[in-house]
C-alpha cells in the first residue's frame, strides 16, 4: 500500500529516522508505525488545526511583514537516552568553560597571559565592556541562560555550531510545540515515554532568584522586554506568565540612588533581578547607545553597585563571538582539564597568519560567517554561492579578517518533514537550553529543533523561512511504576449529588392540535 | 410578579448552573490529566485513570481502565450527569423547563452547544479530545457570561449562581482530596492547578513554586481567585443571604460556618488538618444543597392516579 513515506529518498546526509532506505532507527519505530497508516489528507487536516491553534494563541512570527503561525512539523525529532546524556554533559561542559572564560576575561586574564587566547580577541571585540570588568557576579554566574546550537554531521556525531550566551531565544517554542503536539496529535505519544518540558519556567525562576543580590530576603524578579513589536515578545510574555513575574518595559523602571524600582499603582517597588531580553547596546542609554529608547537609564550603574542583578550579565558577548568559538575546545582543556565532549565544526581563523590565504583560496568550498551575525544573516555557503557573491565575500574577508570565520560545510542531518502530500528529508539543527543557578547547570530535555523548509537549504532560522519540530528525549529504560496500588485509600470520596436531569417525571399525554 | 418564582423553576435554575459548572470543571480536569499523561514518562495509565474516576465520583470497576474508556465514560456518556455530555444535556433540559426565566441567549447557548457536541465527539475520536474539551470550556464561559450580562440580579439569577458556587466548591474539594488521600497516584501540583484554571493566577501569587500545602492553601483559601473554595463559599453565602431567612437558616448555616472556619484557619496547621477539612467542606456543601432543596423546592412526586375501588 502506498503511504506518505514511500517516495522518501535519503539525502546526502545523516538521516534521523532511517538508517538506510526502508530501515527505521529503533527510537523512531513507534512513531513511524503511528504515522504510516495515516492518509495525507488527514495529516494536512492536523497541520491546519495546528496552524489555527498557533494563530489563536498568538504563537506567530513575522515573515515578510506578515503575521504567520509558527511552523511546526508533525514528525517529532527523537533523541534516545544515550544521545541525550551526551548532549547534556557536552552542553554543561561548554557553559562551564564559557563561564570560566568570562570570569577570567573580566578578571585576572590568565588565559591571555598564558597564550591560550590572543589578547587581540578580547581587545578588539565590540562586545567587550569595561563596565563588566572586576564585577563579581552573585554565585559566580554570568550565563544564567545559554542556548548552544548543535548539528549532527555526516557520521552522526553531534558538533557545536555556535554558542549563544547573551539573550538566547526560542525556548517558548519548545514549550508551545509540545503543548500543540500533545493536543493535536495525542496518539503519537502512546508508545513512548517522553520527558516533559514544562519545568523550564520554574528552573529559570529558581536560578534568577538564586542570582539576587546578597541580603535580599524575597527577591523581586522581572522580565525586561523591548516591547510588543519585538519578534520574541511572545516568548517574553510567556516566560513572565509562567514564572508569575512582571513583564516590564524600559520606561516602567526607574533608577535612583543606584537602585532599580518599578512604577506601579501602589508606588515604586524595588526590583532585584532583571531577566533582560534586550542586547547590551540598548540596555542603558547612559552607558551604551544614547539613542536607545527601550533601555533603562542607570540600570548598569545599579548592577555595578551590586543592587540589582542583570541576567544574563553585561559583556557576555565576548564569549559567543564566533572567533572565540574556535578557541572553546582549548578553553575546555585549559580551565576544566577535560577533553571536549562535543567537538566543534572544523574552522579557519582568517585573522591568523597563513589562514587568510587558505580561506581566500578555497572560499568556494567553505562556509563564511560574520563573527557577530545573528539569525543566519550574512552567512555565505561557498559551494552554493554564485561567483559574484564569492567575489564580494572574498573582498570583505580580505578587508576585515577579524570580522569572519570560515568553516567546513557540514551536511546537517535530515529528518522527514511533511511537504505537501508526502514526507521529504529536510535539514535540521538543535538548540538545547541550559539554565545555570550557580550550583548546577540544568539542560531542558529536548530543545528547539529547527528545520530548513526548502529542499537542500542549510539555514534553519525562522527569519529565513525555517520551521520547527517537537523534540523528544526518551526516558531511560523501562518506566518504573510508582509503588503498588493501595486502592482503598481513594475511596473516601463522596458520590456526586444529582438534581433533576430534565427528563419529565410525569408522562405527558395528549397531542397538540 | 418578579418577586416570586416557582419552586420548580428555582430548582431547574440551580441545577442548570450546577451542571454547566460541572461540565466546565470536568473538561478542565480531563484536559489537564490527558495532557499530563501523554508527557509523563513514569505514567501508569491505569492508576492515573483511576484517580480521575475517583475525583469525579464514578466507580472505575475492577478491570484495567485506559484513556479511551475515561473519555467514553467521563466525557461522551450522555446518560450520566457525571460526564460532560450528560451534564450539558441535563443543563439544557433544565433550562428548557425554565425557558421563561432564563434569557433566550442563555438558552440558545446551551442548545447550540448540545447540538455541536455530536460533531466534536466524532472529530475527537479521530484526532483526540482537545477541540471537544475546548468547546465545552468556551461555551460554559459564554453561558455564565450571558447570565452575567442578560439576567437581572433577582432571585432567578441567585439560584443560578448558587448552583454554580456549590458545584465549584465540590469540584475543588474533589481535586484536592485525591492529592491528599493518595498522593502516589494523584496528579502533580501543576496539573492540579491547571485543572482548576488556576495555574497563572497561582504563579502570580506564589511565583511558580508549588508544594501540596501551598497549592491547597491557594485553591481553598485565596480570597481573590474566583475558583477557590473560600471565594465560592462567600458567593454562595451571599446568594443565600438574599434568598433565605435572615436567621437560623439551615441552608446558610453550614456554609457560613465553613466560610468563617476557612477565613480564620491557622495556616501552619493546614497540612495536617487537610483531610478533615476537605471532608467537612464536602459535607457542608451537601448539607446546604439538601437544605436548599427542602426549603425552596419541596419535592412533589409524580402524581399517581388510581381508580377507586379497583
Amino acid at each position: 500500500m502506498a503511504d506518505i513515506f514511500d517516495a522518501y529518498a535519503l539525502a546526502d546526509a545523516w538521516d534521523e529516522m532511517f538508517e538506510r532506505p526502508g530501515e527505521v532507527r529503533t527510537a523512531y519505530e513507534p512513531v513511524l508505525a503511528a504515522l504510516q497508516p495515516i492518509e495525507p489528507g488527514e495529516l494536512r487536516f492536523r497541520a491546519d488545526q495546528m496552524a489555527r491553534a498557533f494563530t489563536d494563541r498568538g504563537v506567530t512570527y513575522a515573515f515578510a511583514g506578515e503575521e504567520r503561525p509558527w511552523p511546526l512539523d508533525l514528525v517529532p525529532r527523537i533523541l534516545d537516552a544515550l544521545e541525550w546524556d551526551l548532549i547534556q554533559r557536552g552542553v554543561g561542559q561548554r557553559v562551564r568553560a564559557l563561564e570560566a572564560y568570562l570570569a577570567d576575561a573580566y578578571g585576572p586574564a590568565r588565559a591571555f597571559e598564558d597564550g591560550v587566547v590572543p589578547w587581540r580577541l578580547l581587545l578588539n571585540s565590540p562586545h567587550f565592556h569595561r563596565a563588566a570588568h572586576g564585577l563579581e557576579p552573585v554565585g559566580g554566574v554570568r550565563i544564567h541562560v545559554a542556548g548552544i546550537d548543535l548539528v549532527r554531521d555526516e557520521q552522526g556525531d553531534f558538533r557545536v555550531l555556535e554558542d549563544n550566551v547573551r539573550v538566547p531565544s526560542g525556548v517558548s517554542y519548545v514549550i508551545e510545540n509540545r503543548r500543540a503536539m500533545t493536543r493535536v496529535f495525542p496518539s503519537l505519544f502512546a508508545e513512548q515515554h517522553v520527558l516533559p518540558v514544562d519545568g523550564y519556567a520554574q528552573k529559570l525562576l529558581a536560578a534568577l532568584r538564586a542570582a539576587a543580590p546578597d541580603g535580599v530576603q524575597d527577591p523581586r524578579v522581572v522580565v525586561l522586554t523591548p516591547g510588543p513589536s519585538n519578534a520574541a515578545y511572545f516568548e517574553h510574555a510567556l516566560l513572565a506568565r509562567l514564572m508569575g513575574v512582571q513583564l516590564v518595559e524600559g520606561h516602567d523602571l526607574v533608577c535612583r540612588g543606584n537602585r532599580v524600582w518599578m512604577r506601579t499603582t501602589r508606588g515604586e517597588v524595588p526590583v532585584h533581578v532583571v531577566y533582560r531580553r534586550l542586547d547590551d547596546d540598548f540596555l542603558d542609554p547612559l552607558h551604551f547607545r544614547p539613542d536607545s529608547v527601550i533601555g533603562c537609564p542607570g540600570i548598569l550603574g545599579a548592577a555595578m553597585a551590586g543592587h540589582v542583578t542583570l541576567a544574563n550579565a553585561v559583556g557576555n558577548g565576548i564569549a559567543d563571538d564566533k572567533l572565540l568559538y574556535t578557541y572553546v575546545p582549548d578553553l575546555i582543556r585549559y580551565y576544566l582539564s577535560e577533553e571536549p565532549i562535543l567537538p566543534n565544526v572544523e574552522s579557519f581563523r582568517p585573522d591568523e597568519p597563513g589562514q587568510l590565504e587558505a580561506v581566500l583560496d578555497q572560499i568556494d568550498q567553505l562556509v563564511v560567517k560574520p563573527v557577530d551575525g545573528a539569525g543566519g544573516q550574512g552567512i555565505v555557503i561557498g559551494p552554493k554561492a554564485d561567483r559574484e557573491t564569492l567575489e564580494r565575500t572574498r573582498e570583505a574577508v580580505r578587508r576585515d579578517p577579524r570580522g569572519f570565520i570560515a568553516q567546513r560545510p557540514v551536511a546537517l542531518s535530515t529528518s522527514p518533514t511533511l511537504t505537501g502530500e508526502r514526507m521529504a528529508p529536510r535539514h535540521i539543527d538543535l538548540r538545547p537550553f541550559a539554565v545555570n543557578d550557580g550550583n548546577d547547570i540544568w539542560v531542558l530535555p529536548g530543545g528547539l529543533t529547527r528545520v530548513a523548509l526548502q529542499e537542500g537549504n542549510l539555514i534553519v532560522n525562522s527569519s529565513q523561512g525555517g520551521g520547527s519540530k517537537d523534540t523528544w528525549v526518551l526516558a531511560e529504560g523501562p518506566a518504573e511504576p510508582p509503588t503498588p496500588a493501595n486502592g482503598t485509600a481513594l475511596l473516601d470520596i463522596a458520590p456526586r449529588q444529582h438534581g433533576p436531569d430534565g427528563n419529565p417525571t410525569v408522562v405527558q399525554e395528549g397531542a397538540q392540535q | 410578579m418578579n418577586d416570586v418564582i416557582l419552586s420548580r423553576i428555582a430548582e431547574a435554575l440551580t441545577w442548570t448552573g450546577r451542571y454547566v459548572e460541572r461540565a466546565d470543571n470536568t473538561g478542565r480536569i480531563l484536559d489537564a490529566y490527558l495532557h499530563r499523561m501523554l508527557e509523563d514518562p513514569w505514567r501508569d495509565e491505569d492508576m492515573a485513570c483511576r484517580s480521575l474516576y475517583a475525583i469525579l465520583g464514578v466507580d472505575a470497576g475492577g478491570t484495567r481502565v485506559d484513556m479511551q474508556q475515561v473519555l467514553d465514560q467521563l466525557a461522551f456518556d450522555a446518560r450520566s450527569t457525571c460526564s460532560i455530555e450528560g451534564a450539558l444535556g441535563a443543563a439544557r433540559l433544565n433550562a428548557r423547563s425554565a425557558r421563561e426565566a432564563v434569557s433566550s441567549e442563555m438558552w440558545e447557548c446551551l442548545n447550540s452547544t448540545w447540538h455541536a457536541l455530536a460533531d466534536q465527539r466524532l472529530a475527537a475520536r479521530r484526532t483526540g479530545p482537545y477541540a471537544y474539551l475546548e468547546l465545552v470550556r468556551r461555551r460554559a464561559a459564554l453561558f455564565f457570561g450571558l447570565a452575567d450580562s442578560t439576567m437581572s440580579r433577582d432571585d432567578s439569577w441567585r439560584f443560578v449562581v448558587l448552583g454554580r458556587s456549590l458545584e465549584r466548591v465540590d469540584m475543588t474539594v474533589r481535586l484536592l482530596s485525591v492529592r491528599v488521600l493518595d498522593a502516589a497516584h494523584a496528579p502533580d501540583w501543576p496539573t492540579l492547578l491547571s485543572a482548576s484554571g488556576a495555574d497563572e493566577a497561582y504563579a502570580r501569587v506564589y511565583g511558580g513554586f508549588g508544594d501540596t500545602p501551598r497549592v491547597a492553601e491557594f485553591l481553598l483559601l485565596d480570597r481573590d481567585f474566583p475558583r477557590s473554595a473560600l471565594h465560592a463559599l462567600t458567593t454562595a453565602e451571599e446568594c443565600l443571604t438574599a434568598l433565605g431567612r435572615p436567621r437560623q437558616d439551615p441552608a446558610r448555616r453550614p456554609i457560613g460556618r465553613m466560610r468563617t472556619r476557612l477565613e480564620y484557619l491557622d495556616l501552619q496547621a493546614l497540612e495536617e488538618q487537610l483531610p478533615l477539612l476537605l471532608r467537612d467542606l464536602q459535607t457542608a456543601c451537601m448539607a446546604s444543597a439538601e437544605a436548599v432543596a427542602e426549603r425552596f423546592f419541596p419535592y412533589q412526586g409524580p402524581v399517581e392516579w388510581a381508580q377507586e375501588g379497583a
